[in-house]
């Protein structure tokens, strides 16, 4: 057995699932506050990630610059997306959310792939890359950051949740929201911050996946892994997204770890976390932390 | 989904018999069968290049169909129906090459098997409902592309698999002509089984199971059965167009099958009117003309300062795909009971011509 090999991906793993996590803590975000499914979340990465990525490439915006640019810019949009495609679905039926919700991230992908192509490409340098022997293993520093980043966007949505204003009344509105308009809490705006927040984070995490690995389409794949990660740990979890996301970053690895050494299936990377789904959603549907009566949505 | 229905003076209804006719009344039934009779002069007619398009709306069609009954009909989700339509071509090809069936019944066999891989994957719909549906179903997409591209048995992996061409007790059809017969006749049996599946019992179970799933199951309607029943008449339909789709091009490769393609198929019952049958044909045909007419628009523009803007030659996959996405999303916002529900509309405002009510 090839030690080394399972402790490198196990790492791995773990900064994967982390970024994993905080995709999925934004999707639970935007369901829990508004009870949509968005699919168009790994577009909410992609956008982020080529906006930032044409800021510093483009008009060679320094990076202490063109960051915050770009999360005001897709805090603006996450705004924009709820204002006028999802306010006007309220009280529909959920198919019609679902699918406006797809047919927004097959929008925003093509819009990507004219305006930047298709090909992958290389965000400016903005760190030193350097290896940091930890334990007798080699790891690269971005993997620290993109660790070390996940890790703070995480501290900061509990922090936001638990104790600023907003939070709670974000919360309320999860809880009840007719409870919650009558304290005068305004639902529209809580809403609209979900979509905001939630494209943030996003694009943060986007960015971070296009510092490590450069920016193509296939960064939208990120939206697809979210779903695993969030029924695993329950879809109205913010916690559960966290804890999920990082199993499944873990599977996936172990996934290729066991193919690659006995199984020689090849492919079985991508695909583990499928099965696992599945599994999940026969056995336990309402994943490890989820309310269990979600089903009448 | 309850839209106007005209119903001409004099026809009075008397029995419950007469309010589930097929066609509502002689003049329609008539007009259906000049339609039919009519369609079958086409290929005499029209060019090879619209045929293949007529074609190509009979064999998406019936795929399209199999979605509305799960979507439409019984209200669950199914994001994973390319996955079943490949599923389909690959069994088709694969029992005409490998057992040597003629192709006539390896059509309708490739829908039974399909069938049997879309009731294991409607499993799950016997617990959940709603949008873990849909999350189950998107895994399905996922692993039944996997299996594709794995299983080089079945589909020939990285090769394209070869699929015979349409034959009938020995007699070989030949060309977009004969095949076109093959697809009308496919489908006009299609979309009447359908019709009749939903005027019986079990089709207004499945209507019941989408309009309130709590009062149908007081009612005695188990829904267990129904929600993985209408997943695999769906798969059914799915498997038999993909059949069709296998035999007409007689190559089957992995690439088409993908989720983008399970849009398109949710875009042509969204367009076309969740549960309306006709409505169903309507989408398709809609979903197929636009990426031509899309086509026929840049060829049109080619050189104009428009297409020096947008670079049509070279980005018209991804105006496309965006067109795809901004259509379903105008659909949902301003015409949530689609093409069908305008076609009634239509109908009425004509028949009261010139009176509005």
């Amino acid at each position: 057995m090839n030690t080394q090999l399972l402790i490198q991906l196990l790492v791995n793993g773990l900064v994967v699932g982390t970024l994993y996590g905080v995709v999925a803590m934004s999707f639970v975000l935007i369901y829990k506050a508004t009870q949509v499914v968005n699919f168009a979340q790994g577009e909410l990465l992609l956008v982020g990630a080529w906006v930032c990525w044409w800021l510093l490439t483009k008009y060679q915006v320094p990076f202490y610059l063109g960051m915050p640019i770009t999360l005001v810019f897709m805090f603006l949009f996450g705004i924009a997306i709820q204002i006028v495609i999802l306010r006007p679905m309220i009280g529909e039926p959920i198919i019609s959310v679902i699918m406006v919700t797809i047919a927004l991230s097959t929008v925003f992908s093509a819009l990507m792939k004219w305006m930047f192509g298709v090909n992958l490409q290389p965000f400016p340098r903005i760190f030193q890359t350097q290896n940091v022997n930890i334990l007798g293993l080699q790891v690269q520093t971005v993997y620290l950051m993109s660790l070390a980043v996940s890790v703070a966007m995480m501290v900061g949505m509990a922090w936001f949740f638990r104790l600023s204003k907003y939070g709670l009344a974000m919360r309320a509105t999860a809880f009840n929201q007719q409870v919650a308009q009558s304290l005068g809490i305004s639902v529209k705006s809580v809403f609209a911050m979900a979509w905001a927040i939630s494209a943030t984070v996003s694009a943060v995490a986007g960015v971070v996946v296009a510092v490590v690995n450069g920016v193509s389409a296939g960064l939208s794949a990120y939206g697809v892994k979210v779903f695993p990660a969030a029924i695993l740990g329950g879809l109205d979890s913010v916690g559960g997204a966290v804890l999920g996301g990082i199993i499944i970053g873990l599977l996936e690895n172990v996934a290729h770890f066991l193919d690659s050494e006995y199984l020689h299936w090849g492919n079985l990377y991508e695909i583990a976390p499928f099965y696992a789904l599945i599994i999940i959603l026969m056995i336990k549907p309402y994943g490890l932390f989820g309310t269990k009566d979600i089903e009448r949505v | 989904m309850a839209g106007q229905t005209l119903i001409p003076a004099g026809d009075f209804r008397t029995s419950y018999a007469a309010d589930t006719t097929v066609f509502p009344t002689t003049t329609s039934r008539n007009a259906m069968i000049a339609g039919i009779v009519l369609i079958c002069f086409a290929p005499h007619v029209v060019n090879e290049y619209i045929l293949s398009l007529l074609i190509q709306i009979g064999i998406f069609g019936i795929a399209a169909l199999g979605l509305n009954i799960v979507v439409g009909f019984t209200g669950q989700i199914s994001i994973g129906h390319a996955a079943f339509f490949g599923f389909g071509a690959f069994t088709s090809a694969y029992l005409s090459n490998r057992f040597g069936i003629p192709v006539f019944f390896c059509i309708p066999l490739a829908g039974v098997v399909t069938a049997a891989v879309g009731l294991v994957f409607g499993l799950p719909a016997a617990r959940l409902k709603g949008l873990y549906l849909a999350i189950a179903t998107l895994a399905a997409q996922y692993i039944l592309l996997d299996f594709f591209a794995r299983a080089e048995w079945f589909t020939g992996g990285s090769v394209p698999a070869s699929a015979e061409p349409f034959s009938i007790f020995g007699y070989m059809l030949r060309g977009d002509k004969q095949y076109f017969y093959v697809v009308l006749a496919y489908i006009v049996v299609c979309y009447l089984l359908v019709t009749n599946l939903i005027r019986s019992r079990d089709g207004r179970a499945l209507v019941a199971v989408r309009d309130h799933y709590l009062s149908a199951e007081i009612m005695g309607i188990n829904l267990t059965k129904y929600r993985t029943l209408s997943f695999g008449l769906a798969a059914f339909f799915a498997g038999v167009g993909g059949a069709l789709y296998a035999h007409y091009n007689q190559v089957v490769s992995i690439e088409g099958f993908g989720i983008d393609r399970s849009i398109i198929f949710l875009a042509m019952i969204i367009i076309g009117g969740l549960g309306s049958i006709m409505g169903t044909l309507m989408g398709t045909a809609f979903m197929v003309l636009l990426p031509e007419s899309m086509e026929w628009l840049s060829v049109a523009l080619r050189d104009s300062p428009i297409d020096q803007f947008l670079g049509l030659k070279n980005n018209i996959a991804f105006l496309r795909e965006m067109a795809i996405g901004l259509i379903i999303i105008i659909f949902l916002v301003f015409e949530p009971d689609g093409l069908a529900h305008r076609w009634r509309q239509i109908k009425a405002y004509w028949k009261l011509y010139p009176f509005s009510h």
